[in-house]
């Protein structure tokens, strides 16, 4: 097997080689001169056979001349028929240039005596078709490449000839590969020999490429037959049936799709009727029946057929023929191509595809899940600390995403470049909030602590202030918060599974503050305390703990946690001063269905939001809105089952 | 001996007798009707306009709202933030037959003008074109079901909230959701809501909402004046009849056991009553007042949109009944008129800007600002709100427990939150 395909190769590699040096024989200008009528005539119908000539001939000038006969270069002598190029010449003249030799042709002559070739757009599209041949072998690698790219666009049955001559000798195996790849794709559309395209098509089993999926659904194409009821049919030639009143065939369109084939008469239009009705109307009444009685339609029913009886009007199908005609066709789906083992061939291997591709759309969907959920989290994890610790509700901490997401901002416009800045914006978000936490902990909530309703409402005060504050400070429009460049684009897997890199720097920072958090909470002085003031913050008291001091720092700490999260949240999403109003709902849903208190719990409840709601969508795609709301009334009914999140408080914490 | 009749109940006075704030309240509100009215264009006077009497017959309409808010939070300790859902709620049922039946008109006086008279199908495919033509279709969604009818539609009204209370409260208080944790809860119901009117194919035409409501049907000779002020009328009548109910409810046994479940909810329980019944009425009681309210309130607004719907609004409705002053109804009818009036004069551009020399300050643009702070002031130095300035003049007082909490537990309301 494998000597033969060598044998073959050797075949088509000596065929060029001859082909190249008998070319050094070939004079372009008797190709020319014999198809000089077809070239001057110029017209799209009768031009191809002229093209491949030129393109066929061997000769080393073929390229150029097709070159310059593209870009209206390439004149005809008017006395003989030969071809030249020219250059202009001085009083109205030119000077013509001989094809082969490149020198000029005897003195200027009158422009008069030569006609400028001048082939259209049509006809300059498959000059170019021809010229990819020889792009495919340009010592050129961009220009091979466009080449390549030209043949993706809007490939013929010529190119696959072209294709394979130029695969052995690509020096780049990139290009190499591609070319291969594209040669493959080539052999399925136009390749005569069954087993060939078989083979290809067999060789693209579970693979993920758009093109591949381009190439073979056209092979398995169907049109909808229609068949009398009961017809033989042969079972392979057929992918199945439509019934009439499905999904991909309404009652309206199979009824249609009879009418078309000239298996029924037209159906009876409303307002096609009411129209016949208008015509026919003489004397205040329509075929017996009064004007007024019209307006029900068993009269418009009655007066139409009795219009029909009478002649002056075409019969129509009702409901019950529609519905007998309906019952006696069969709507099949046919192939459209005829080759049945390629068909066959096609569907295993898009069985495959389809098959890789769930697998692929569900990795997808679960980085998705993972990213959503670790932007829940950032939101989320100062909040429920501040809520786990001190039983607070703080509306305001959206705005306080917000605050972070605007100091970013403003940090960019003074450090323009977007890495340092970054950098940069992270601990100044940091200390802005926390400053701000503190300062909103010491002045408001520190005076209504045991008043959670009241807590909740004067913060939410604040909440609205400070969203009003950043619309007048910035303006109602959408800040921009740039990310580096390094942090741009995404990470490709295949043509169904992509992040970006913004999403996979969110999961990371969501990873460092679990980490830094868990860190915190069990290895530290203050940690300790923190758990301590949670659990019981009179006997922590009476432990030598301030409370009080606690309290401020865990608020701050919450805060600024929620400043960090603003900036990582504005990068990938626009900064406005309702962007944390955004958050505010989901966050509380996070700490809530997590468990208060409790950093695990937080992670938990992220993961299960984000996971749900990107599978929501999943299974509703066209409508995130849809997504949103389910999620929400799931997660009113989670509430009902474990009232205290995922992880709940046990003991006498659980009281406080 | 004089307290006590032959039964050994106790002689008690007449309702009215007994608590004086109602029959001051229910006074001065017709003494208001009655000068509106008088001054009303229809009356064939100017003094006040006819966009203007729009504006006081939707604020009449936002202080029921509010004492539905009093009701529930105030007294039972609820604190919704969904009662501005339900109020959205009544205005959708009430909006969907004002829109179906004035573009029935519509469709049937332009389709009269043909040879043929029109089908009821014709008709009726005519109005679905006309109405849910903005949101690309023509289909009559099944919740229009019953929109051609006034009475079912009236009927939806007050089913309709009253249900998605009913099954709400009852899913939450039935676990025992309390305090904040239930907030957000009522938070996330409303915002369910609103995402879900903001879809086009829910039937309830999306963001686009309904218009054109403050067209009463059949009613096009009717001048606007005349119209805005039976709704005027009907508002007011609304906002009487509703906190003549609720100051019954609160008045009795009833409004003792409501009260205690504010102030600790598991000694009533051990009492041997039903808290979650008792919650749960409220709760949907003040659900049906909030959607009545809201019924009146969009034909006088003229247009209802998801927009009304976000969780924003209902936090304000709290906002309101706070800086009135909770646990007492004529707070909450002070609070929502005095701020919602306020915030009308400050956002609609007829307050004089403030010249600092360094800056002037646009009420338009800080207008919310100073809202969202007062409202912190309000919240940490007069929790009685404005309502307290009447207890300055009644020269009522509290026992001075010196802010002791009312209950056992750390998280008990303390002695000056109890007031009623």
């Amino acid at each position: 097997m494998t000597s033969l395909a060598r044998h073959a190769l050797l075949c088509a590699a000596l065929w060029i080689g001859l082909n190249c040096a008998a070319g050094a024989q070939v004079d372009i200008r008797d190709v020319l001169a014999a198809q000089g009528d077809v070239i001057a005539k110029s017209s799209r119908k009768t031009i191809q056979p002229a093209i491949d000539a030129v393109a066929t001939s061997g000769a080393t000038q073929a390229q150029e001349v097709l070159e310059r006969w593209q870009s209206k270069s390439l004149w005809r002598r008017k006395s003989d028929g030969a071809f030249f190029y020219v250059e202009d010449a001085p009083d109205r003249a030119v000077q013509p240039i001989d094809i082969v030799t490149g020198a000029q042709v005897g003195p200027p002559v009158a422009k008069r005596d030569f006609k400028q070739i001048k082939p259209n757009s049509g006809i300059r599209a498959a000059i170019g078709a021809a010229l990819v041949r020889f792009q495919l072998l340009d010592p050129d690698p961009t220009r091979r490449t466009e080449a390549l790219d030209a043949i993706e666009r809007d490939a013929n049955p010529s190119h696959l000839n072209a294709l394979r001559g130029a695969i052995d000798e690509e020096p780049d195996p990139d290009l190499a590969a591609r070319k291969m790849r594209l040669e493959r794709l080539l052999t399925i559309r136009f390749d005569e020999d069954s087993a060939a395209r078989i083979a290809a098509i067999e060789e693209f089993s579970g693979d993920m490429g758009l093109d591949v999926r381009a190439t073979l659904n056209p092979l398995v194409q169907t049109e909808i037959e229609i068949l009398p009821a009961g017809a033989q049919r042969d079972n392979e030639r057929y992918a199945g049936i439509l019934s009439p009143g499905s999904d991909a065939l309404p009652r309206a369109a199979a009824y249609d799709l009879l009418v078309e084939n000239g298996f029924a008469p037209a159906r009876l239009d409303r307002a096609e009727q009411r129209a016949v009705l208008e015509e026919n109307l003489s004397d205040g009444s329509v075929a017996g029946f009064e004007v007024a009685s019209l307006n029900l339609q068993e009269n418009r029913d009655a007066a139409f057929a009795a219009l029909v009886d009478a002649g002056l009007a075409e019969a129509r199908a009702d409901a019950s023929q529609i519905n007998t005609l309906l019952q006696a066709h069969i709507f099949a789906q046919k192939y459209v191509g005829s080759d049945l083992a390629v068909i066959a061939a096609a569907l295993t291997t898009l069985a495959s595809i389809e098959q890789a591709v769930a697998w692929n759309q569900f990795l997808d969907l679960g980085l998705d899940g993972l990213s959503l959920a670790s932007i829940y989290f950032l939101a989320a994890i100062g909040l429920a600390i501040t809520f786990g610790v001190m039983g607070v509700i703080n509306m305001a901490h959206g705005e306080f995403i917000m605050m972070g997401a605007y100091t970013g901002y403003v940090v960019q416009l003074i450090i323009p470049d977007y890495t340092i800045s970054i950098l940069v914006a992270l601990p100044t978000a940091f200390i802005v909030t926390f400053a701000a936490g503190v300062a909103m902990e010491r002045s408001v909530i520190r005076w209504l602590r045991h008043r959670p309703l009241e807590t909740l409402l004067a913060t939410f005060g604040i909440s609205i202030a400070l969203q009003q504050i950043a619309k007048n400070i910035f303006g109602t429009q959408a800040r921009p918060l740039t990310a580096p460049d390094w942090l741009g684009g995404a990470l490709v897997l295949n043509d169904v599974v992509s992040i970006s890199y913004i999403r996979i720097a969110i999961f990371v920072l969501a990873l460092i503050f679990l980490c830094f958090f868990l860190y915190l909470m069990n290895r530290t002085r203050l940690g300790l305390e923190v758990r301590a003031v949670t659990q019981n913050p009179r006997m922590a008291a009476s432990m030598g703990i301030d409370p009080d001091r606690i309290n401020m720092l865990t608020f701050g700490l919450g805060s600024g946690i929620a400043g960090i999260a603003g900036v990582a949240i504005g990068l990938y999403a626009k900064v406005t001063s309702e962007m944390g109003a955004d958050y505010i709902v989901q966050s509380f849903m996070t700490v809530v269905v997590g468990g208060v208190g409790n950093i695990w719990g937080t992670l938990l409840g992220a993961g299960m939001i984000g996971f749900l709601q990107k599978g929501i969508e999943w299974l509703n795609p066209s409508n995130t809105l849809a997504a949103q709301t389910y999620m929400i009334v799931f997660i009113i009914l989670f509430i009902q089952f474990r009232p205290k999140g995922i992880i709940a408080l046990k003991g006498r914490a659980a009281e406080a | 001996m004089a307290d006590v009749s032959l039964t050994g109940l106790p002689n008690r006075r007449p309702f009215a007798l007994r608590y004086p704030s109602v029959l001051v309240f229910i006074a001065a509100l017709a003494l208001f009707t009655l000068t509106v009215t008088f001054l009303s264009e229809a009356m064939g006077n100017g003094a006040v306009s006819t966009s203007f009497l729009k504006t006081l017959g939707k604020t009449l309409c936002l202080c029921l709202v509010a004492i539905s808010m009093d009701l529930v939070w105030g007294y039972c300790g609820i604190l919704s933030l969904g009662h501005m859902a339900f109020f959205g709620l009544g205005g959708y049922a009430i909006g969907m037959w004002l829109m179906y039946a004035r573009t029935e008109i519509i469709v049937t006086e332009s389709l009269a003008n043909g040879i043929i008279p029109p089908t009821a199908e014709e008709i009726r495919d005519g109005i679905g074109t006309q109405i849910f033509g903005v949101v690309g279709s023509s289909e009559f969604p099944p919740i229009w079901a019953f929109a051609h009818s006034l009475p079912l539609q009236l009927l939806a009204v007050v089913l309709v909230p009253g249900l998605i209370a009913l099954v709400f409260g009852w899913l939450a208080f039935r676990s025992r959701v309390t305090g904040v944790y239930l907030s957000i809860l009522t938070q996330a119901m409303t915002l369910a809501l609103s995402l879900w009117l903001f879809q086009n194919d829910n039937g309830l035409r999306g963001n686009n909402g309904l218009s054109g409501l403050q067209n009463l049907p059949g009613l096009d000779t009717v001048p606007q004046a005349t119209v805005s002020l039976w709704f005027f009328w009907a508002s007011a009548l609304a906002l009487a009849l509703g906190y003549l109910v609720s100051a019954w409810l609160v008045s009795g046994k009833f409004g003792s056991v409501v009260r205690a479940i504010r102030d600790d909810e598991a000694r009533v329980r051990f009492l041997g009553y039903p808290v979650e019944g008792f919650k749960l009425f409220v709760f949907t009681f003040t659900a049906v007042i909030a959607a009545i309210a809201g019924a009146l309130y969009y034909p006088q607004a003229g247009i209802i949109n998801p927009a009304e719907l976000a969780p924003i609004a209902s936090i304000y409705l709290a906002v309101w009944v706070a800086i009135g002053g909770r646990g007492r109804l004529y707070g909450a009818v002070i609070g929502a008129a005095f701020v919602s009036l306020v915030s009308t004069y400050f956002t609609g551009g007829q307050a004089p800007d403030l010249n600092l020399g360094f800056y002037t300050i646009s009420w338009v643009d800080w207008w919310t600002v100073l809202l969202g702070l007062s409202f912190v002031l309000v919240t940490l130095f007069a929790p009685k709100g404005l309502g307290g300035l009447v207890d300055l003049i009644s020269e009522r007082k509290a026992p001075n427990r010196r802010g002791a909490p009312l209950g056992p537990d750390a998280g008990a309301l303390r002695e000056e939150e109890a007031e009623t």
